[in-house]
């Protein structure tokens, strides 16, 4: 199963983003099992950044998880005050206690400007992206989250298993 | 395993514990039937949890969608309750696999339905099947393929 669309400019990207490998994560905010592999894909980037492109598209299941949705938007939000990895990073740390007001309390915590950041959480056009992306998912093939595509096709493993066949790859 | 083109076998099972659905009042639908081998697998990767994400997809399809696994009534009851699922698990029950075994999809070692799933025409044929590996949750791209090759007829 192949990545549907594939990586473009809407996509929030990090590490070297003109890398040729690049890994997408469809992840889910409130998902501990994405809260698991959060920690995984921070020695990722801390081990191999230079070498790869990660991308996060949204996934939230928000019939299962109340806040994964919102807490999506959020990170778009932030992301148009240039913040999206900071807010990414902070509700993961944070997951436990993610509701509404604390993702107001995070956005504080980054600096944000929070009349915008608010105005921002009600606009529909972010929303139809987290949307966009959760139908990207859908036609890829995600059955899950997390789920992790390499290079555009689906990797069935879970962050622990990319990471270490990356490892491999990297030391032959 | 029943193939594309096959019509479907009609079946009236319960979907809640006081009420039946029966598969050819829906004639004039798609409909999805999603066999399944049981209630309360793992959450987040759970195959029910991500279709019930789907619905307004399905919809857009003019598709209705079923899952359905031996387990009974109750058991969808408690399920669907745990799980806030918006769309009806059907209870293939007594005779216990009758309807998955119609469709060519019982595990008769396990005593469960296999993981399968059959997308079905407004006329009530098979329009695609797919039969995935019990432990891998087969998402949802080829029912929304097979949804769009209907809607391109």
């Amino acid at each position: 199963m192949s990545l549907k669309p594939a990586v473009n400019k809407n996509d929030h990207a990090q590490g070297n983003l003109k890398s040729d490998l690049v890994i997408v994560e469809y992840g889910d905010y409130q998902c501990p099992y994405c809260r698991a592999a959060y920690p995984v894909l921070k020695e990722l980037g801390r081990e191999f950044g230079s070498q790869l492109k990660f991308v996060f598209r949204n996934f939230p299941l928000s019939e299962m998880h109340q806040y994964a949705r919102v807490a999506a938007i959020a990170t778009e939000a932030a992301n148009l005050q240039g913040k999206f990895w900071e807010m990414h990073d902070a509700i993961y740390e944070n997951q436990e206690n993610l509701n509404e007001k604390f993702l107001i309390k995070l956005a504080k915590q980054l600096n944000l400007n929070i009349s915008q950041f608010e105005k921002d959480l009600q606009n529909p056009e972010l929303g139809n992206k987290v949307d966009s992306d959760f139908e990207s998912g859908v036609m890829s093939g995600v059955n899950g989250t997390p789920s992790f595509f390499v290079n555009d096709k689906k990797f069935d493993g879970s962050a622990r298993d990319l990471l270490q066949i990356i490892r491999e790859n990297a030391t032959e | 395993m029943l193939q594309k083109g096959t019509p479907a076998p009609d079946f009236t099972l319960f979907a809640t514990p006081d009420q039946e659905i029966t598969l050819s009042e829906f004639k004039g639908q798609n409909v999805i039937l999603a066999f399944y081998p049981a209630d309360w697998s793992p959450v987040c990767s759970d195959q029910m949890a991500l279709y019930n994400e789907m619905l307004k997809f399905f919809k857009k399809y003019n598709a209705e969608i079923f899952g359905i696994s031996v387990d009974s009534k109750w058991c969808h009851f408690a399920f669907s309750q745990s799980r806030n699922l918006h769309f009806p698990l059907l209870a293939d029950f007594e005779a216990k696999g009758e309807t998955a075994k119609k469709y060519g999809v019982y595990n008769d070692k396990e005593g469960e339905c296999k993981r399968a799933l059959f997308v079905i025409d407004k006329d009530g044929i098979i329009e695609w099947s797919y039969l995935s590996p019990t432990a891998v949750n087969p998402g949802a791209d080829g029912i929304l393929e097979a949804l769009q090759n209907l809607n391109n007829k």
